[in-house]
């Protein structure tokens, strides 16, 4: 079973080609470059360095977000335009999860992060069991602070991963002291293999009606949902 | 020996996800578009971001549609053409990409087309293209006189230094209190209405092909101002009468003028405003005085965006050898060359 795996949701750009339990080949960036002249040269420079044709492929794994609201749409696009066009089943994965995969044989919680701006984050909390990752707490998005505290709270070592982890780290380490702990460079990426291999067993999804987890209304619709509240609220 | 071509056509630039299919750059095999207004009628505009995240939505469906309705499979394909600018950028990506990964799949070769370049070529949907010829475009994002001597040549002759005329008609509209789109409704009032009021004409230098809508926008909303200061009434009628004539006689004057003066064969109307009744009749009139000099005017469904004349104007872009790479990237600000 050939699968591709496409990642732009956030800073790091990455495309992985995994067969079974190989890793074939995986292109990783990390230099906040536009990811639409990017993506394709690179599944394209992937899959002929391993003299696989698209036609071959059999599975598509993409990094739904939560992330760049643009760089995860380029990541999706492509992903749901190959799979429909391919005629194979797509997955998705949350962007978060993919990070929170680099944690192997880490004892205890495992905190993936991307910055969201404004002292957010978007967030969730996961472990391994064995070799199964699980999902403690669903991705949200949350101030870091709040976020630190109630992470104190389970008095347990919790192992950051992120490419932005040094943005909050300082807050972070305040609250946590000790219980923070903090990956090497190679670990806060998000690895495109990693990706193939948690949505290689899933069940595929609707490729029409696939779509990012953005985590967040546009702005347009949460301003616009609050008018309809305030005309039904006066309606009355 | 001359092998029919089709080529897929995917444009994606403002609030429709559309995908085409076109037979030798003249036929339409298919014409599909998801128009996203229902959505961005709640907010009296177009907004970006919820904009982009319908594309995405759609993009699979629409392009599914349009090969089920041609009847072909990718195999059958000549190439892809693919609007990559001018546009909301977040809009353009997603037609783009689509189209990328389209190329790459089934090995098609791959055209970047400009969005005014498309709108012209809506033209040579209803009847063959003869040169030289004059184009106006006028939509919400484009008010444009574009003279092109030949096939894949285009030279801007005039453009808008501000406003586009739609987006002048929509500012307008919100000023009346019209609900979006407001084109349609101020069309529909200026018939009911006098243009009795006296609104500028902004004609720019003498020799200029160029457009400029604000101050005319800006007079009409300190005429509306300065009537409700005094207690006067306006008739909305009569406004809309108004101001739609000084938009129409500045863009049949200029267009006229310019027919003239290049000698053209034809002249093309296209964009999103050719629907304008007011505009159509104008130019009707006054082209009948010119003498063997062509007008074409699109059916509605070929002068508001759509993928048909992507693909048309994609089809001539091959033909003249035209590719574009897995790198190529959308342009909001694409010029026309
Ligand atoms: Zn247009």
């Amino acid at each position: 079973m050939k699968v591709l795996a496409i990642d732009t949701s956030n800073a790091a750009l990455g495309v992985a080609l995994v067969e079974g339990s190989v890793v074939k080949g995986e292109i990783l960036t990390n230099i906040k470059k536009d990811h639409s002249t990017r993506l394709m040269p690179a599944v394209q420079l992937l899959l002929e360095n391993c003299q696989v044709t698209p036609q071959e492929l059999d599975l598509i794994v993409v990094a739904k977000g939560p992330g760049s609201y643009t760089g995860v749409r380029i990541g999706v696009t492509v992903a749901k335009t190959l799979a429909w066009s391919l005629n194979i089943p797509i997955v998705g994965v949350s962007s978060l999860e993919v990070l929170a995969a680099n944690g192997h044989y880490f004892n205890g919680l495992i905190c993936p992060l991307f910055d969201a701006r404004r002292g957010q984050i978007y967030t969730g909390l996961y472990r391994y069991h064995g070799n199964q990752l699980e999902c403690v707490e669903s991705d949200r998005i949350v101030l870091s602070s709040g976020w630190a505290q109630w992470l104190r709270e389970k008095q347990e070592p919790v192992l950051f991963l992120g490419g932005d982890v040094a943005l909050h780290q300082d807050i972070l380490t305040g609250v946590l002291g000790s219980l923070a702990v903090f990956g090497p460079p190679a670990l806060q990426l998000p690895r495109p293999s990693e990706l193939a291999f948690l949505g290689m067993n899933r069940t595929s999804e609707d490729v029409h009606s696939f779509v990012p987890n953005y985590v967040r209304l546009a702005e347009a619709e949460v301003n616009w949902l609050a008018r309809q509240k305030e005309q039904e609220s006066h309606g009355n | 020996m001359n092998k029919d071509v089709y080529v897929l056509g995917i444009e994606t630039s403002c609030d429709e996800t559309a995908a085409a299919i076109v037979k030798n750059g003249k036929e339409i095999m298919a014409n599909v578009v998801a128009s996203q207004i229902e959505s961005h009628k709640r907010f009296g505009g177009v907004v970006p971001e919820v904009a982009s995240r319908h594309h995405v939505e759609q993009i699979t469906l629409v392009i599914e549609k349009a090969m089920h309705e041609a009847n072909l499979s990718f195999a059958e394909l000549d190439a892809i053409a693919v609007t990559q600018g001018p546009g909301l950028v977040g809009a353009l990506l997603i037609g783009v990409n689509a189209a990328k990964a389209l190329a790459f799949a089934h090995q098609l070769p791959l055209v970047a087309v400009h969005h005014i370049a498309g709108h012209i070529y809506a033209n040579r949907l209803v009847t063959e293209m003869k040169f030289p010829l004059l184009a106006l475009v006028v939509s919400g994002g484009h008010t444009e006189l574009v003279y092109m001597k030949e096939h894949g040549s285009f030279e801007v002759i005039g453009e808008t230094r501000d406003d586009a005329a739609g987006e002048a008609y929509d500012k307008v509209a919100r000023a009346l209190r019209l609900p979006y789109p407001g084109g349609p409704h101020i069309d529909r009032l200026a018939h009911e209405g006098r243009a009795t009021l006296d609104l500028p004409r902004a004609w720019l230098e003498d020799g200029s092909y160029d457009f400029s809508f604000s101050g005319l926008k800006s007079a009409v909303i300190n005429t509306l101002h300065n009537a409700e200061q005094r207690g006067e009434t306006i008739e909305i009628q009569d406004m809309a009468a108004s101001f739609q004539e000084s938009v129409i006689d500045v863009l049949v004057t200029k267009t006229i003028k310019a027919a003239q003066e290049y000698h053209v064969r034809q002249v093309l109307l296209a964009g999103g405003v050719a629907a304008n009744r007011g505009l159509r009749t104008a130019l009707e009139q006054k082209m009948a005085e010119l003498q063997e000099v062509e007008l074409v005017i699109p059916p509605l469904s070929l002068c508001t965006d759509n993928a048909a004349m992507i693909a048309a104007a994609g089809t001539i872009l091959f033909a003249h050898g035209k590719r574009s790479e897995l790198s190529l990237n959308a342009d909001p600000g694409l010029e026309l060359e």
